[in-house]
């Protein structure tokens, strides 16, 4: 198995703090909002931009490391760059854009190859265009051809769907995770979209300021935030303050204070009787509960009043304030539903929150 | 007609871009895109040219390359004649005075090529004289091109640092311009107004041809 594996460090001028591997026919995603340093990472990596602290393999072959002073210069790394606005060179074809990348010299081979790269990304037929005669996601798939006809041995991806539709982009993420099937290299995403990270990750990376925060599978980064703030960037609303009140092994269960309540949840040993922490539910583990019916089936039983309903097609996002509370809850609930039940601002609710939606994350000592 | 001085004022544009535009295309391109200290004050002494009275400057060459100038004075020991009222000295003298028409329109149309566009070329194993050959000097034509036609068509007409510089020597210094002048001090106005004819014409198809040319460029990429 080759290593590859991109560890980079400095302060200044744009501070960095990352550390990850990436295995052969991977997507590791890189998300974070704009200017967290994603396409510097991605720079760095290319050999277009010079940490100042720094080690990056790639298939075992080391391209740069600060310590030894080793610095393979841009061109002598084998990296398909598709950069962000695609940066296709505008005087010249399809054609001859890929056509730059290729190392093979005699006019014949190439353009049998070229033509087998135009099909891999379902170009056929346009190879004379130039770029200005294409729509943004035909850019797009020539940015990745031209990217990939060097036979890179890492692909860097810098925001590549940002500029098509919503079509469009669904077609190219179905391409890539088809490419990344036959390609068998790491694939590097950035990407400031998190439903997008979300869909194409094998493993996702949340970086802010530079710094990577947590990096695990997409499912796990969403659900199960390593801290508050990876749960407020990853777009969860409900992050709370709370303490440990206490586990029961027999029952399975943890309880945790709240301001002035005790809520229970799945039995989580990792936090100490007492510990002061921060919990997250995702806004679809909360669910309202009639109040004519029986409270036993349901845990976390709240009562609160609606300050906000916002209508977003088919879902609405309902802000309540619990009683006790200073800090509303975030509820998704049907519109249909919300139209149905008269849940209106200023009417009474019952709450339940899903026990096994709660997670509960450690308090960071910054 | 004054076909020496016709034939001495095109030469004199053709010497002047010959050494002007490789010139201008290193210079404009390290103006464009690396920063160093005193960047501007070299801009600001490159465009000086542009706003100097001719006389000005055709007096400070005057002083520089004369003979008793250790330029001028070298250059005689060298060569066996004088810098100044000769032809080599007009030359001299028309390429400082085009140095802003030769660099200004190279300049912006390196400036206009994006960063990304010559990275995308590295990241494809391009070295750098390659990406200058293939990919910026492509990019950039319509520029040279522009400032080609302008330091020519500029040379053609030039008369006031020409005459410091060069005095009114028929056959070494006498230009187009110096020649018209030359014929209405002696009364004789109708070649003054055929050789004037001719140069409104020579110019306004250069700049015309400046102006359709970059308007077709635009449109092609806009399309």
């Amino acid at each position: 198995m080759n290593h590859n594996q991109v560890c980079l460090n400095q302060i200044y001028p744009i501070p960095l703090d990352i550390n990850f591997t990436c295995n052969n026919g991977e997507i590791f995603v890189i998300a974070g909002p704009s200017g967290s340093g994603k396409t510097t990472i991605l720079r760095s990596i290319a050999g277009l931009y010079k940490p100042a602290k720094g080690k990056i393999i790639c298939k075992d072959n080391v391209w740069y490391d600060t310590d030894s002073k080793i610095d393979v210069p841009v061109q002598k790394r084998a990296a398909g760059f598709v950069f962000q606005n695609y940066a296709l060179f505008p005087h010249l074809t399809v054609r001859e854009n890929i056509a730059v990348a290729i190392i093979e010299k005699d006019k014949k081979k190439q353009n049998i190859y070229i033509d087998e790269l135009l099909d891999t990304v379902h170009l056929k037929g346009l190879a004379s265009r130039l770029p200005h005669q294409l729509s943004g996601g035909q850019q797009q798939r020539v940015a990745v051809a031209r990217g990939l006809a060097r036979k890179p041995e890492i692909l860097l991806l810098d925001e590549p769907f940002s500029s098509v539709d919503q079509q469009t982009r669904r077609y190219l993420v179905r391409e890539l995770a088809q490419l990344r099937d036959r390609l068998q290299i790491p694939i590097i995403h950035v990407t400031h979209d998190l439903n997008e990270a979300r869909r194409i990750a094998d493993k996702l990376c949340i970086i802010n300021n530079g710094v990577s925060l947590q990096i695990d599978t997409a499912e796990n980064v969403m659900m199960k935030p390593a801290n508050a703030e990876i749960a407020r960037l990853t777009g969860h609303d409900n992050v709370f303050i709370g303490k440990v009140k206490g586990h029961d092994k027999d029952a399975n269960k943890t309880y945790i204070y709240w301001q002035d309540k005790v809520l229970q949840l799945n039995y989580s040993p990792q936090f100490q009787e007492n510990e002061g922490l921060h919990w997250f539910i995702p806004s679809s583990q909360v669910i309202p509960v009639k109040t004519t019916s029986s409270n036993d089936n349901y845990e976390n039983i709240l009562q609160g009043k609606i300050i906000e309903v916002i209508q977003l097609g088919e879902g609405s996002i309902l802000s309540i304030a619990l009683q006790g509370s200073p800090e509303p809850v975030q509820m998704n609930y049907s519109s249909h539903h919300t139209r149905e039940n008269n849940m209106a601002p200023n009417s009474d609710i019952q709450l339940s929150l899903l026990g096994s939606g709660i997670h509960l994350m450690k308090q960071e000592n910054k | 007609m004054d076909w020496q001085a016709f034939k001495l004022s095109f030469s004199l544009a053709f010497y002047t871009c010959l050494f002007l535009i490789p010139t201008g295309i290193f210079v404009a391109r390290i103006i464009a895109w690396k920063q160093f200290p005193g960047r501007s004050l070299f801009q600001a002494l490159l465009a000086l040219p542009l706003i100097l009275p001719p006389t000005v400057l055709g007096f400070y060459l005057l002083t520089l390359m004369g003979n008793r100038s250790p330029i001028g004075q070298s250059y005689e020991a060298l060569v066996g004649n004088s810098l100044v009222f000769s032809f080599e000295g007009i030359l001299i003298a028309s390429i400082v005075f085009n140095i802003p028409f030769a660099i200004q329109p190279i300049q912006r149309a390196f400036e206009s090529i994006p960063q990304t566009i010559r990275e995308a070329a590295w990241t494809c194993g391009l070295t750098n004289w390659s990406t200058f050959l293939k990919i910026e000097l492509p990019l950039a034509w319509p520029g040279i091109l522009t400032s080609f036609i302008l330091t020519f068509a500029h040379t053609l007409g030039e008369f006031g640092v020409v005459l410091m510089v060069g005095g009114n020597i028929e056959g070494e210094t006498r230009t187009i311009a110096i020649s018209i002048y030359d014929r209405v001090q002696a009364f004789d106005n109708n070649s003054a107004a055929l050789m004037s004819a001719s140069l409104l014409i020579i110019s306004f198809v250069s700049i015309a041809f400046i102006y359709v040319f970059n308007n077709k460029i635009a449109r092609h990429y806009e399309s």
